[in-house]
């Protein structure tokens, strides 16, 4: 099974991360591309900093993708998954995440695909601070994290 | 030895109040995350404006505040995750 996951400061490649997870047991393939907004909550913003816990993030990020390639019954195939987030500075429309479920049929990959975007959103250490066009900035509120 | 020394790291809103993204703190042996959250929010300022029940990774993992503490453990807190 093709698990891949990186926590990078490089700009992401889609298509390289896609990749990833081509094989000829796979029927269809979700690619997932989370994308830097010129707007939140109606404030025109000029940019992100993204900032990870990035030992723990890439742990985490590893068992996320293991959970989500479990959900697979054994009978429906082996899937595979391949995961990119980034941080430090990124610049509207810069790709933040990348997501990329691969399977035999097609329900286990969109499946796949959109459990792990919410596990990241819900679970994964790691904060955004928005840059506007005024020139200020704010971490923006995101989703409580479990506690323990 | 009663005392222990953990490792403290604060991350994004949560650095910028205290105004530093790491410390060393010591805390007798057996003290827990609560009471190690308890102890730098008594050094007032941003220490203060921390929240009283954050939620904290205890050596890269998720942990309850009751987790009991052992020297050398590194405890982050947490501010609200927003990646993607």
């Amino acid at each position: 099974m093709i698990i891949h996951t990186r926590i990078t400061r490089d700009p992401l490649d889609p298509r390289a991360i896609l990749q990833q997870v081509e094989r000829p047991s796979v029927g269809a393939a979700v690619l997932f591309v989370g994308l830097v907004r010129d707007l939140n909550e109606g404030r025109p913003v000029s940019g992100l900093r993204y900032e990870a816990y990035a030992p723990m993030a890439e742990k985490l990020l590893r068992e996320i993708a293991e959970a989500a390639a479990a959900r697979v019954p054994a009978e429906r195939g082996v899937p595979g998954v391949a995961i990119e987030h980034r941080v430090g500075e990124l610049a509207v429309g810069d790709a933040s995440v990348v997501i990329a479920f691969a399977s035999p049929h097609r329900a286990e990959a969109f499946d796949g695909c959109r459990y792990l975007i919410e596990e990241i959103k819900a679970r994964l250490p790691i904060w955004k601070e928005e840059q506007y066009a005024d020139g200020r900035t704010e971490w923006l509120d995101g989703a409580a994290p479990p506690q323990g | 030895m009663d005392t222990i020394r953990v490792r403290l790291l604060l991350f994004a809103h949560y650095r910028d109040l205290a105004g530093t993204g790491e410390r060393t703190i010591e805390l007798p042996r057996g003290s827990t995350a609560r009471q190690l959250v308890d102890r730098v929010r008594a050094d007032g300022g941003g220490w203060a404006r921390l929240p009283a029940a954050p939620a904290i990774a205890l050596n890269e993992a998720f942990a309850p505040l009751a987790a009991t503490l052992s020297d050398g453990d590194e405890v982050a807190l947490l501010p609200p995750v927003a990646g993607g």
